[in-house]
């Protein structure tokens, strides 16, 4: 277990393997993409209740789902980054926060558009989208803090702090808003001890539409990290080539 | 624990005399409840309705304006080093400094918290519960804070950083705090668990923040 840890600890060998996952994992997210919304828009059929809104689903839930992978992935990879001293973790988690981000955003903002038509309201107080936007404003200090330390290896040691403290809440949280207000939201319709209550024609996009997004998440964090890893390589460049320098002259 | 209790004596003498915490506190939630009172409006039934959750708000506005003294002074002049370099148990000293804010921050707003209910119109039966339940998630409050205080202790726009840190954490405690309040004056059975749920809080933060915010301070001091 240590031993395969350590093998992809080397920076070098992440950059091989990224440059061959990348092209793959984005024509994975097209195609899917592709597919996804092809099921979503034409091929499935409206809601009998709500009619062609029910479309909104295929991007919304999906969004929120990667809203809680994004940051269960921080999670891990904060605490593999704090007790391994692993590098390539620590990287992980950072390039994961702001997609995370995005999607957490994404899940407001698409369930506001399909609150409007369908609970006729463009914001309601309910647990789920509570929750929701504090785990948004949970991400935004997990970055925050990335961006308050110019250290590397203690910003990852802080933020990965941040990060697992925030994922210990996230049930708090959930927890508490539950019992704040009964919600709008349905209860669980897709995992169920019985079965999806949802008709296979709707489940087959939404299913696509989350590969898609998984998709989509895999191509821009390895991006990201490999961006992440170029930006601190040249930092150590610059610096070497300043220190000679100096040398020379001291000389 | 010795050095806990010497951390705890010091700091309340320093809240004490330096013009400190226990006065900024109090002053700080007795404006916030003004400020809300002249937004809401001067209808005393509207007042009454809000009374609970506008304390508890402007409790937890207090107690995170107030979370720069838990370490800053310290890290300053330096005494914050020597914490870490003689105490074995820096969790221990954590957890006294976040004791030490409480008693000089969450406590006189325990105090306080009623008497200005009085301004907003809360029922005579509503002020033992606003002030129990305060009383109980105060402890959660400023330990979560100091947790935040330690992350952020080295730190450019701390303050900043501190309120966006604290505010997602501080949720459950609102939510049960106000609960609780709300509860325990209508006099429902939903006052006992919304209570022993905040008193859980509390705890598990007094587990949490004191091992955290000690890792959090080594890194920031290395």
């Amino acid at each position: 277990m240590a031993a395969a840890i350590y093998e992809f600890a080397n920076p070098q060998r992440f950059e091989t393997v990224a440059q061959r996952v990348i092209p793959f994992a984005a024509a994975s997210a097209v195609i899917l993409l592709g597919f996804g919304l092809y099921f979503a828009l034409i091929a499935s059929p409206a809601d009998y209740q709500q009619g062609d809104s029910v479309r909104i689903m295929y991007v919304h839930v999906p969004a929120a789902w990667m809203a809680m992978m994004c940051y269960s992935i921080m999670a891990m990879s904060s605490i593999t980054g704090f007790i391994w001293k692993h590098p390539i973790a620590d990287v992980a988690a950072k390039s994961t926060a702001p997609i995370g981000a995005v999607f957490t955003f994404l899940a407001l903002v698409t369930g506001s558009l399909w609150g409007k038509p369908t609970w006729g309201a463009w914001w309601a107080w309910d647990p789920r989208l509570t929750s929701v936007l504090i785990l948004f404003f949970l991400y935004l200090g997990y970055i925050a803090i990335w961006e308050a330390i110019d250290d590397k290896s203690r910003a990852a040691r802080i933020a990965a702090i941040v990060c697992v403290v925030g994922f210990i809440n996230v049930p708090i949280i959930k927890f508490s808003v539950d019992w704040w207000k009964r919600g709008l939201h349905q209860p669980a319709s897709v995992l169920r001890a019985d079965g999806p209550s949802i008709h296979s024609t709707m489940l087959t996009p939404l299913f696509l539409m989350a590969l898609a997004y998984m998709a989509i998440y895999a191509c821009l964090v390895l991006i990201s990290m490999r961006n992440e890893f170029a930006e601190r390589r040249l930092a150590r460049l610059e610096r070497g080539r300043e220190e000679p320098v100096s040398t020379v002259r001291a000389a | 624990m010795r050095v806990a209790r010497a951390i705890v004596a010091r700091d309340l003498t320093l809240a004490v005399r330096a013009g400190g915490g226990t006065f900024q506190a109090v002053l700080f939630l007795s404006l916030a409840v003004i400020i809300y009172a002249l937004a809401v409006g001067p209808d005393v039934g509207t007042l009454s309705l809000v009374a609970a959750p506008v304390l508890w708000a402007s409790a937890l506005l207090a107690t995170i304006v107030s979370l720069d003294r838990v370490f800053q002074a310290d890290f300053e002049d330096g005494s914050l080093d020597v914490l870490v370099e003689t105490s074995d148990t820096l969790s221990l000293s954590v957890l006294a400094k976040a004791v030490s804010h409480w008693l000089s921050t969450g406590l006189p707003l325990v105090i306080a918290a009623p008497i200005l209910g009085i301004l907003l119109g809360l029922e005579p039966e509503g002020y033992l519960p606003v002030a129990a339940s305060l009383a109980v998630g105060t402890p959660g409050l400023s330990l979560i804070g100091a947790l935040a205080a330690a992350i952020t202790v080295s730190l450019r726009r701390a303050s900043i950083l501190v309120t966006l840190l604290t505010a997602p954490l501080y949720a459950p405690v609102i939510i049960f705090g106000v609960g609780a309040a709300k509860a325990g004056a209508a006099g429902e059975a939903l006052y006992a668990p919304s209570m022993l749920i905040l008193a859980a809080i509390s705890l598990f933060a007094a587990i949490v923040a004191p091992l955290a915010g000690a890792a959090a301070i080594r890194l920031n001091l290395d």
